[in-house]
């Protein structure tokens, strides 16, 4: 065990900053907005992502602000609904939905299976310009006509209101295009594009979980299309598809809404599981303690995810027998994800863990998915969730999954594989402060929704009685812990990219493929076709530098 | 112990049989919930300081998990999740299945209030009265968009759908007075959506609605118009304000004062120049105030958003001209004087 893992302490003048990279293979903005590359295509899907989370971010202080008394405070209540229809909508489709799968893992996945690319490039940079403008419509829509529906959209409210929906809608619709077409091509990369040495089950668990991801992205997208222009085509022209006065059903849209939108919650956390995989075997530098455990239950979550809709509907007038079937088929989302909760805590077992960022992130992952999962469990528990469904203990669980886990899961990611992607270290003193601040500031602000929603408040209430009130303060004070430790993150962070400590190839001493190639990689990933002959998340006795993957050709 | 983690938890008074049950299955549900993700995060803590790198370039052993704990990590949660489903499935039957002795009460939702209508003939709006220790079954149904109701210290909830009627009981276990909330989200004023649930006694319900038959009799000789909820006294502008108070018009217009709300305000507003969304002037005639109750969207007066909801339906054509009457009594120099009126 010679072979330094990073070579700063024996290397008095530190690993060299490569000199040729993605990142400088045409520094034009026309060599960004016409490249084919898979990474800078994933850089650019981060940038969106970001601006996304803040401005998603911001409607969220509005609304936290709003709540602050319980009469009128900043805002009136149109403007109220209308920003948190702004929060829902630019939070899902525009920061959770395409962040990991989208951004980390068009930069990973190729890189993860040895490939020079994803299977089609073009697609690809076509699936960001569809993201893109569908993106801008619906912001557009929102801003201009004001949609006050709710992310939900639920009919009839949605096809009666007297905002102008129809470009909102539209633009969700042509987003769907961009998840379809990103799942479709990372599905036929992983299936065609694996090196040698890469078996199905030598895939990093990464890969594993964007591909179920992509199945649900490729089978449940297209419902939401079909309901999204049903919803504007009454809306416009008055179809009666969920208008009883015209033979149409009330509930029809919720169950075509819902057959989306809960696979939907699935696309947005199995990819941080699978961050949490990846990061967890770095900082415990230990082999995943069972690893076709944690890759077929991401395969299991994205199947009987397709069947769990019908728990969003327990008090709409569904039958017992409906619910019942619903109630049970919900558990078991429960037991994949409590499999993989095992797995992720027995690869502590016998580690050697470092405490650093993304450690701190993955803890707070494990203790907000166990807590919010289980809290889902709860509600899907049928009598239980008579009182609190459409409560703030529904907004808690759901952010607890949503915030706590996604949002860990994408800043471990951030964290971890900045390096990587830009060739320089974050501090990591301000980094293990920030993850502090968020992880208090995220408990500080949704327990007392937990709470909150005991007590019988609805959500999406822009005035509460008084007796709400210390709840709500309580909420809005964590709310701002939270913001604070993203504006750490975002000014350390940019400052990191150009005055960072250079990073070397692998300055976690990961065993992760994607450590393999130089950081920042070059355009081509891998100078020859690499020949992979130990697994991806393999520790045990072997010296970095024998770990490292032999060449082809 | 009940009471206890009631408090710690927050909830509301338990005032039905329904709400004990629901409770207990809570506090299990929820104690093991934080015990297990306390019991994660510690371990990971605990883990963390027992493995803590000590070296640079520490190696590890290669661990694998053995059958019986696969075994275990599957068989043990889903055993837990099967008694907290079994539970909870055994009294959500029970709640959508109501006695057959149970009283019912036709509940209608719609922008923004509540309306409770009793076969016997009294119908009230925003206020349900129903007798303690007796099991009471709501029918309920919406008259535009999805409502919910609810009611926190029962732990019941019920979409009221368009179209449908959905159902759901309680027996009410304490007498009082509880708050309704609507659940579902309904445009502007679904925050305001409240009603109340008052608890009486068996013997003091059965009282009160021989009262109501009673009222309701003598009413009918008086009203002209059988659909108003609210019976004609005094003049007609008098009679206009109780429509307009409640049919929920003054949540959103002010009359005593000529500042906006969510609407325009009521005081000389009849024959004043309006001046109109797409740029038109009219003037604020009979006509005009009818056409705004009736399709609220077609003339939107400028700097407000068309969120009124549509009487169409709602309102009687003489309940209609009541409202024309009561804003046409409000002038800025007599509004004293109408506002008056309150006092009968």
């Amino acid at each position: 065990m010679t072979a330094p893992i990073t070579t700063t302490d024996t290397a008095p003048a530190g690993p060299a900053f490569p000199k040729k990279h993605y990142l400088n293979d045409g520094t034009t903005i026309r060599s960004w907005l016409l490249t084919h590359d898979h990474k800078r295509i994933g850089v650019m899907y981060l940038i969106s992502a970001i601006i996304a989370l803040f401005l998603g971010g911001i409607f969220a202080m509005v609304l936290r602000l709003e709540l602050l008394t319980p009469g009128p405070t900043i805002i009136e209540a149109l403007t109220y609904n209308r920003m948190f229809t702004l929060h829902g909508l630019v939070m899902i489709f525009m920061f959770m939905i395409p962040a990991i799968p989208s951004g980390f893992g068009n930069f990973f996945l190729p890189i993860m299976l040895g490939a020079k690319d994803v299977a089609f490039p073009k697609w690809n940079l076509a699936s960001y310009y569809i993201y893109l403008a569908g993106s801008s419509l619906m912001l557009w829509g929102l801003i201009t006509g004001g949609a006050d529906t709710g992310w939900t959209f639920y009919a009839p409210y949605s096809t009666t209101t007297t905002t102008n929906i129809t470009p909102v809608l539209l633009g969700v619709f042509i987003i769907g295009f961009s998840s379809i077409l990103t799942g479709l091509n990372f599905i036929v990369t992983i299936h065609t594009l694996r090196a040698p040495g890469v078996t199905w089950f030598k895939m990093p668990l990464f890969v594993w979980a964007v591909y179920a991801t992509s199945i649900i992205q490729v089978l449940a997208t297209p419902v939401l299309g079909l309901t999204t222009l049903l919803v504007s085509a009454e809306h416009a022209f008055g179809f009666g598809f969920f208008d009883p006065a015209r033979g149409g059903d009330p509930i029809l849209f919720q169950h075509l809404f819902w057959f989306y939108s809960h696979p939907a919650v699935y696309i947005m956390v199995l990819p941080a599981m699978g961050v949490q995989s990846e990061v967890i075997c770095a900082v415990a530098r230990k082999n995943i303690f069972g690893y076709k455990m944690i890759a077929m239950s991401s395969l299991g979550i994205a199947f009987v995810g397709f069947f769990a809709w019908g728990h969003h509907l327990f008090t709409s007038g569904q039958s017992a027998f409906d619910a019942g079937a619903f109630a049970a088929i919900s558990m078991l989302v429960g037991v994949f994800t409590a499999i993989k909760v095992f797995n992720w805590v027995g690869t502590l077992y016998k580690g050697a863990i470092a405490f650093t960022a993304p450690f701190a992130y993955i803890c707070g992952f494990l203790f907000f998915l166990v807590f919010g999962g289980m809290t889902g469990v709860a509600l899907a528990t049928v009598s239980l969730d008579v009182h609190w469904q459409d409560t703030y203990f529904v907004v808690a669980h759901f952010h607890f999954i949503m915030v706590g886990a996604v949002i860990m899961g994408f800043l471990a990611a951030l964290h971890y594989w900045f390096p990587k992607m830009f060739g320089r270290k974050y501090p990591e003193n301000w980094g293990l402060l920030a993850a502090g601040l968020i992880v208090l500031g995220f408990n500080a602000t949704f327990i007392p929704q937990f709470l909150l929603g005991n007590a019988g408040m609805p959500r999406r209430y822009y005035e509460y009685p008084d007796r709400f009130a210390a709840l709500n303060v309580a909420s809005t004070a964590g709310a701002s812990l939270l913001a604070f430790g993203f504006i750490i993150i975002a000014i350390y962070l940019a400052i990191s990219l150009k005055y960072g400590e250079v990073a070397g190839r692998n300055p976690w001493g990961s065993r992760g493929y994607e450590w393999d190639v130089p950081s920042p990689p070059p355009t081509e990933n891998f100078d020859a076709v690499p020949v992979f002959t130990r697994g991806p998340h393999e520790y045990q006795d072997v010296p970095e530098e024998l770990a490292r993957v032999s060449h082809a050709i | 112990m009940n009471e206890l983690m009631r408090r710690l938890l927050f909830l509301p008074e338990q005032a039905s049989t329904f709400a004990y049950d629901v409770d207990h299955l809570h506090y299990f549900v929820i104690i093991v919930t934080m015990v297990s993700s306390l019991g994660v995060g510690m371990t990971a803590i605990a883990f963390f300081w027992k493995y803590r790198r000590r070296r640079e370039n520490q190696a590890t052993p290669f661990v694998a998990p053995t059958a019986v704990f696969e075994v275990l990590v599957i068989s043990v949660p889903l055993f837990l999740f099967l008694v907290w489903f079994a539970i909870g499935f055994r009294d959500f039957v029970k709640l959508s299945s109501p006695p057959p002795e149970a009283m019912d009460v036709y509940v209608q939702g719609k922008q923004w209030m509540w309306k409770f209508s009793y076969p016997e003939g009294p119908n009230s709006l925003g206020v349900l009265h129903v007798p303690a220790n007796r099991p009471v079954r709501l029918l309920i149904t919406s008259r535009d968009v999805i409502h919910s109701v609810f009611i926190p210290a029962f732990r019941v909830k019920m979409d009221a759908l368009p179209g449908r009627y959905t159902e759901i009981w309680f027996t009410a276990t304490k007498t009082g007075r509880y708050q309704i909330l609507c659940t579902e989200y309904c445009g502007a004023q679904h925050s305001k959506m409240w009603g109340e649930v008052v608890v009486l006694a068996p013997e003091a319900f059965d009282e009160w609605i021989k009262e109501q038959q009673r009222g309701l009799v003598s009413r009918q000789d008086v009203l002209a118009d059988e659909t108003s909820q609210v019976s004609q006294q005094g003049s007609l502008a008098q009679w206009g304000k109780q429509v307009a108070v409640a049919q929920g018009c003054l949540r959103c217009h002010n009359v005593d004062s000529r500042e906006p709300a969510n609407g325009p305000s009521w005081v000389d507003l009849y024959q004043q120049p309006t001046k109109l969304t797409d740029g038109r002037e009219i003037i604020a005639d009979e006509a005009y105030l009818t056409e705004s109750m009736m399709e609220p969207t077609v003339k939107v007066v400028a700097g407000y958003q068309p969120i009124m909801p549509n009487y169409q339906g709602k309102l009687s054509g003489a309940e209609a001209a009541a409202i024309v009457e009561f804003i046409k009594s409000l002038r800025s120099d007599r509004t004293v004087q109408a506002m008056g009126g309150e006092d009968q």
